[in-house]
């Protein structure tokens, strides 16, 4: 029998394999920030080990850092933020601090260097590592124990999880993004769909997005319940890695690209679960309520809890209403926001700041909006582009690179009450500042929002 | 990492779905480096709320935590488990555990237990009846006890036996370093590094 996508890189990767016990799994690169890394590295420290392969490690600022230039306020994010430097200088790992070129959100940084290739394991004390899986490795989120043990190590004991096809057929009709077929995805299978698998992306409406675009699809693979959401590499994969600053070349790169080839899941290989979604059916999607399973598309309105037959799921809802503070039955079109967010490591690539700016150009926005680059690198291509001063001339905030306010860890927040149309990962109560409301939506739908005020797709300006 | 073999002690119901672990330790909490004194941002923003079951006296020095399905979805933090074993609980009880909140109790010696969803109600429901209802929680017989009731749960040979020697996971693998040398040698050549 043929063997999935997913099967063909864990075995790649399996150091040793006993009876009763978790396969040892061989880490290719691990990404480092500061908020999950210092206890590690003090257990380093206590046990008196070292980092076993610093040269597969890489560190990058990104959680605490202020999106306007000067140094941090808050003397507990520049500790946090000190203390990475002091690590890495300490154990010898390569670090991308605050103002450095190649700085930049985690999960931006490692494909635009070139560090994230088909076939790798790469993991990193965030959830949101799977986006790298975009490029056809196993990308996963870990702990800080685990980030410990990766670091003394350069493996990781694990069992390998289930695996599940999502089959996306059909093409996304036109200003329908990436963003919207995950969004669509997570609705439909719900917070815990993926817990257990890995999940394989697949079908032509995936082979016809960018690697930007599967990379956000892969990016809230989490947000099913997945820990790791993958791509079969193809000819996007290799034309984006092409050139890259770690990426093979001459005949490394042949070499490579061979190899990249046999990444695909074999015709006779069977999923321990299938899913189908037709892309054509589908329209801008938001999220109405506190998990990212809360989406409906952007023309339906708020539900009632009473819609929901599943107690547990109409209790969610009545909840998520009040906390939201919507009314069922409310055109979600005429839900009015204070802020609009476009960035994060789901939306804060130079594809996503293009479509926000095409939106923008020529028009003001009516609400305080933030355009935050995921990467310094992004800022830069951004600015050579001459988006910046279309996003300046529109009213919006164009900012330095950061996770900003995609989780209330640095100046970026909403206030008490205060709603957001994000294109970040997680709607969760409190998750941009404490009391703050949070409706994600893609870069298209953010521009749109900013413009009117109220929840709008580009097609109704 | 804390050993456990079996726990008995009184359990607190939290009846809400999707607990992630932005509720459970809210973000500005994260900024510290050291791994103390968390249990003071456990929930931080639900234990405002006078009527939030932590703060029902009813349920003080409650070491089992039951909640409704999917908890601990969302960010890979840690944090979260230390935050609810420096509070005080030694497992926590629900129907669906998000995968990396899951793996990291593990590491850290709380147990998470998966019941059937109409168990995990029945414990809720006895417990709101009588808040000093003696649970145990047995690793080793792979049980839930309460009143009459014992419910099996499952959990795999060997993080059953990691946890209840409370083994060290570097130390076991850095028994491997053989095999770990041996696979460095015969990666692929292409691979990067970061230097």
């Amino acid at each position: 029998m043929g063997r999935t996508l997913a099967e063909k890189v864990w075995e790649q990767h399996v150091v040793r394999r006993a009876e009763g016990e978790p396969d040892l799994l061989y880490i290719d690169l691990h990404l480092i920030h500061e908020v999950t890394s210092p206890q590690a590295f003090d257990g380093l420290r206590l046990a008196g080990r070292k980092v076993r392969r610093p040269d597969l490690t890489i560190a990058t600022e990104d959680h605490n850092v202020p999106t306007v230039l000067g140094p941090i306020a808050d003397p507990v994010s520049k500790t946090q933020v000190e203390t990475l430097r002091k690590n890495a200088a300490e154990f010898g790992i390569r670090l991308h601090p605050m103002g450095d070129a190649g700085q930049g959100v985690v999960h931006i940084i490692g494909p635009q260097f070139g560090l994230t290739q088909p076939g790798m394991t790469i993991v990193c004390g965030d959830s949101h590592t799977s986006t790298h899986g975009a490029f056809g490795g196993i990308a996963f989120g870990i702990g800080t124990s685990e980030v410990e043990h990766v670091l003394a190590t350069q493996t990781l004991p694990a069992y390998r999880p289930k695996t599940m096809a999502i089959e996306v057929s059909g093409e996304l009709p036109v200003g329908v993004t990436a963003k919207d077929l995950i969004l669509a995805i997570i609705a439909k299978i719900g917070t815990g769909g993926g817990q257990g698998y890995i999940v394989e992306y697949r079908g032509e409406a995936v082979r016809k997005l960018s690697m930007e675009g599967r990379m956000t699809v892969c990016n809230m693979s989490i947000e099913a319940g997945a820990r790791a959401g993958m791509i079969a590499p193809d000819e996007t994969t290799f034309a984006y890695l092409k050139g890259r600053t770690h990426a093979p070349e001459g005949q490394a790169w042949d070499q490579a690209v061979t190899y990249w080839k046999s990444l695909r899941t074999d015709d006779d290989a069977v999923f321990d679960k299938v899913v189908e979604i037709d892309a054509s059916t589908l329209t801008p999607f938001v999220t109405w309520g506190t998990n990212p399973g809360q989406g409906l598309p952007l023309g339906a309105s708020v539900p009632s809890p009473e819609s929901f037959d599943d107690p547990v799921a109409r209790s969610a809802a009545e909840r998520a209403l009040e906390y939201m503070g919507l009314a069922a039955g409310t055109p979600l079109r005429e839900i009015e926001v204070d802020t609009v967010f476009v960035g994060s490591c789901t939306n804060g690539r130079i594809e996503d700041l293009r479509s926000a700016a095409e939106i923008l150009r020529g028009r003001q926005v009516t609400t305080r909006t933030l355009i935050v680059p995921g990467s310094m690198m992004v800022k830069k291509q951004a600015e050579e582009e001459g988006l910046h001063e279309v996003f300046k001339a529109a009213g919006a905030e164009w900012r330095e690179a950061g996770c900003s306010m995609c989780l209330g860890m640095n100046p970026d927040t909403l206030k008490p009450g205060e709603r957001s149309a994000s294109t970040s990962n997680r709607n969760f109560e409190g998750r941009q500042g404490k009391g703050g409301r949070t409706h994600l939506v893609s870069p298209q739908v953010a521009a749109a929002t900013a413009v009117t005020g109220r929840l709008t797709a580009p097609a109704d300006l | 990492m804390e050993a456990f073999t079996t726990h008995a002690g009184t359990a607190v119901p939290l009846r809400r779905s999707n607990v992630d672990t932005d509720q459970i330790i809210p973000a500005v909490w994260l900024k510290q480096v050291s791994r103390t004194g968390f249990e003071k941002g456990l929930f931080a923003a639900w234990r405002e709320d006078p009527t939030f079951v932590l703060n029902d006296p009813a349920y003080e020095g409650g070491s089992i935590l039951v909640s409704g399905p999917d908890f601990g979805t969302g960010s890979s933090r840690e944090h979260a488990v230390w935050a609810l074993q420096q509070y005080g609980f030694r497992a926590v009880i629900a129907a669906r555990f998000g995968d990396i909140f899951r793996n990291n109790s593990t590491k850290m010696g709380l147990l998470p237990v998966i019941l059937p969803g109409e168990k995990v109600e029945a414990l809720q429901t006895a417990v709101e009846a009588d808040p000093k209802l003696q649970v145990t929680v047995d690793l080793v017989e792979r049980q839930v006890r309460w009143a009459d009731e014992v419910v099996s749960f499952e959990i795999d040979d060997y993080t059953r036996w990691r946890l209840m020697e409370g083994l060290d996971d570097i130390g076991l693998t850095l028994r491997h370093g053989d095999d770990v040398a041996a696979y460095e040698n015969g990666r692929q050549p292409w691979l990067p590094t970061t230097v």
